[in-house]
């Protein structure tokens, strides 16, 4: 490589500089040869270290990025608390619990974050960096399941514990569980299911119902479940629209809903896609109409404060079901809702709640196995029964890791106190009410697996 | 024109191979240095190459390769599913497949030159995505993306008696798993043979022939050549090439979204060629590999990194520049990226390798006539 060229020889300037950076970089190789010459029995074994790594994969653009922000304001809440600093929020009401406040089995934590842009390839992307790179022992996050989903599969097929965030679609405890996923937040299904008796009261057997929904897994699923429930009803659906993720503009959905003869729109709509659909639909004076006799209203079966608070007026009398909402009176909530506030000056969102949560499952579940195993982690969390985390007693499904808790049907307040309380709970629907059967056919055609340690 | 030798472009060759295949060594220091990011830029080196071979040399911009990419992930992900775990046959049926759509595209697209073919293969990507994404759900899952199941046929594996286990199977290469390190040895030297032929077919008299076509197609039609066929195949072995990085990228993650065919991820290829140097032979993988790095690396920077990263400067001055500095990090990794394009193309149109080549020129201690020679016959060379 080194050889001498004269004048007349055919190398180029640039071959010389390549030759010689190619020599370089071949001499200087044996002093990266001791890298990843560790062997361990599971992947990312913090083994000795005094630190342990988790990843936090949320969207920071795109239509999900308020829940993306709010999310990791939790998670470095947790991690905060996990490491006994703060007020320990939670880890104070938190049944049973095996938290010391040292950490998770009295290593450190510490957090990576990444983008997952609401796109599955950059979502797996960020954390396979996570994995592969930062070491991570636990990867969490969401948004939108289609991602989650994504994610969920990777952590599978790499064997890493996925502690899924926001994701509300069927799928991911249903057709695409897997053994190293968990989900605490509730799902489409248990929204259809505690949406019903409300609806009914509120709007009787007779309507005719359009729906708009998202394009993609979520939306279907939300759909579908929310169908099965107004049809139950003896409600007619009209038409499904599917429209874009991150649209922006609705009025081409909206329009034709004015002469489709409808008078419920349902908007099956997350995020930033919601406040502007909902936005839309109030400003082209749907809900001013009459339509066969009745008044026109817009349903919203997924509900957040973070979206209410961004369609402002627009969401007044509006219902919708949610996983948790500040306002709640629990010992849990009081205790999360003080301590967010303290740290950010404002309340945490339901993504908040459900992935400060996760976390100190996580590091429970840790705690109670003794390892970060990720098998004995999955052993430790299935079946696995706690309260004092702010939707009341919940049990993690072992058939589907799915977890099983009351779910809160919501209104838009129609007199808000502050710019925070936009939501009332109308009713508490019990567990018994929104629980299925794990071979339910909105669930079925899934198989968790084998758990993968990745070893 | 002074023709490039064969020597020279054997040490190229040589010295390309030598440098992808050390890269977890020379990587190290960057923080790149873990499999998936190198993947990353194989796979994307593949797919600026190829992308080259179209634009580079006959100057027809394609707007619209990322179909052939996603084209060729859904192509290997079927045969994931429905064949073998094998990642060779996955391979060939991406750009078998990918080389179809090339043709029908091109068949069409080609009769149009300049902005008009770019409209066209951007229309035509923007209609592929949009059926990938909401009318083909049943071959394309959707925004979820095509995914391995538990119960795939995966009928060859089932003939050979490979046992089925209650566990997501992975990909192999007769055995050899191709995820981690492993994977990057295959892009790696999947890239390196990619790399051969990209030069082997800019040498040849086809090569020659599509860069007539770039300096001047009518000339090339006055003359008596049909231009079309040339250009045709072109655009179906740049779409191939394509095929096999969205092949390779299914290989390393058994995952095919629909967002691999935006018109954003074609806007990236584009990026990535004019960025390392259009019409060079390496020019391209610089590119891919710079943009993948930014990607990856500078959006994971957060405050905490910066904090650690300005820690020995005074604390004032330490939290002025890590907000300023946190603008061009994390989220605003785009912005970074941005200012580094306009740079290069105003000051080095011809791209990162026209930066090599001046340096090379700055530290020439050759006579004058003798550099000249030299830099038009790198020039031709890369």
């Amino acid at each position: 490589m080194s050889k001498k060229t004269g004048p007349t020889s055919d190398w180029s300037r640039r071959d010389v500089l390549k030759a010689s950076a190619a020599t370089a970089a071949i001499s200087g190789a044996p002093m990266f040869f001791s890298r990843n010459a560790y062997g361990a029995d599971f992947l990312n074994n913090p083994g000795d270290a005094s630190t342990v790594t988790l990843g936090f994969n949320v969207p920071q653009s795109g239509a999900y990025a308020d829940e993306g922000a709010d999310e990791l304001r939790a998670y470095k809440l947790a991690v905060k608390h996990l490491n006994g600093e703060g007020d320990g929020g939670m880890m104070n009401t938190m049944q049973p619990s095996e938290l010391k406040g040292n950490g998770i089995l009295g290593k450190k934590v510490e957090y990576v974050t990444g983008d997952t842009q609401t796109k599955s390839d950059a979502a797996r992307a960020s954390a396979k960096r996570m994995i592969e790179k930062d070491k991570a022992v636990m990867i969490t996050g969401g948004s939108s399941s289609g991602v989650a989903i994504a994610v969920q599969g990777l952590c599978q097929e790499a064997g890493i514990i996925f502690m899924a965030g926001l994701t509300h679609s069927n799928d991911t405890t249903g057709k695409d569980k897997k053994a190293n996923g968990f989900r605490h937040f509730f799902n489409a299904y248990m929204s259809g299911a505690a949406l019903g008796p409300v609806l009914e009261k509120a709007y009787g057997n007779e309507r005719n119902a359009y729906h708009l929904t998202a394009d993609y897994t979520w939306g279907y699923t939300t759909h579908d479940s929310v169908k099965n429930t107004t049809e139950g009803l003896g409600w007619n659906t009209a038409q499904n629209v599917l429209t874009p993720v991150g649209a922006g503009d609705f009025s081409q959905y909206i329009t034709p809903v004015l002469n489709s003869g409808a008078d419920t729109l349902i908007l099956n709509h997350y995020g930033k896609d919601m406040i502007n659909s909902l936005t839309q639909a109030v400003q082209f004076g749907l809900r001013d109409k009459q339509v066969n006799g009745k008044d026109f209203v817009v349903i919203v079966p997924l509900y957040s404060r973070l979206m209410a608070q961004g369609a402002g007026d627009a969401v007044k009398g509006i219902y919708g079901s949610t996983n948790w909402h500040w306002s709640l009176q629990d010992e849990g909530s009081q205790a999360f809702v003080k301590s967010f506030g303290q740290e950010y000056g404002f309340p945490p969102s339901q993504a908040a709640h459900t992935c400060y949560v996760q976390t100190l499952l996580y590091a429970d579940a840790c705690e109670r196995a003794g390892t970060f195993e990720p098998c004995e982690v999955v052993k430790s969390l299935e079946g696995h029964k706690f309260d004092g985390m702010g939707n009341g007693p919940t049990e993690y499904r072992a058939e589907d890791h799915q977890c099983f808790k009351d779910v809160l049907v919501v209104r838009g307040a129609e007199n808000p106190t502050s710019q925070f309380d936009l939501l009332e709970v109308v009713e508490v629907t019990p567990r018994a009410q929104v629980e299925y059967a794990p071979d339910h056919e909105m669930f079925a055609g899934g198989d968790l697996g084998t758990c993968n340690n990745g070893a | 024109m002074t023709r490039p030798t064969a020597m020279g472009d054997w040490i190229l060759f040589i010295c390309f191979s030598v440098v992808v295949l050390a890269m977890p060594f020379w990587l190290a220091p960057f923080g790149a240095d873990y499999p998936d990011l190198m993947q990353k830029f194989a796979i994307f080196g593949i797919f600026a190459i190829g992308f080259n071979l179209l634009f580079g040399l006959t100057g027809y911009l394609s707007f619209g390769h990322a179909v052939f990419l996603g084209v060729g992930s859904y192509a290997a992900v079927w045969s994931f599913k429905l064949l073998t775990m094998n990642i060779v046959p996955a391979m060939i049926f991406g750009i078998i497949v990918s080389g179809v759509f090339a043709f029908l595209i091109g068949f069409i697209s080609l009769r149009r030159s300049g902005i008009y073919f770019s409209i066209l293969t951007l229309a035509f990507a923007q209609m592929s995505y949009n059926l990938a994404y909401s009318v083909l759900t049943p071959i394309t899952n959707g925004e979820t993306g095509l995914q391995l199941t538990l119960q795939d046929a995966r009928s060859l594996d089932a003939m050979a008696g490979i046992e089925v286990t209650r566990s997501l199977p992975s990909t192999t290469l007769f055995g050899i798993k191709t995820s981690g390190l492993p994977g990057f040895y295959i892009c790696a030297v999947v890239l390196i043979i990619a790399f051969f032929i990209a030069m082997r077919i800019t040498r040849s008299p086809f090569g020659t022939m599509l860069r007539a076509i770039k300096s001047n197609q009518t000339r090339m039609s006055y003359t008596g050549f049909n231009t079309r066929p040339y250009l045709l195949w072109a655009f179906v072995i740049s779409g191939m090439y394509a095929g096999l990085a969205g092949s390779l990228m299914a290989v390393t993650d058994p995952l095919a979204g629909a967002e691999r065919m935006q018109w954003t991820a074609s806007g990236e290829v584009v990026l990535m060629t004019i960025l390392g140097g259009a019409g060079t032979l390496i020019g391209p993988f610089i590119g891919a590999v710079f943009i993948k790095y930014f990607e990856n690396i500078f959006s994971s920077f957060n405050e905490q990194i910066l904090h650690r990263f300005f820690d020995a400067l005074p604390d004032g001055l330490e939290n002025v520049l890590v907000s300023v500095t946190s603008l061009f990090v994390g989220e605003g990794w785009h912005l970074t990226l941005g200012l580094m394009f306009m740079i290069v193309v105003i000051f080095l149109p011809g791209g990162i390798m026209e930066g090599v080549r001046r340096i090379g020129k700055l530290f020439s201690r050759k006579p004058e006539k003798v550099v000249a020679k030299a830099v038009e016959a790198s020039g031709a060379q890369s």
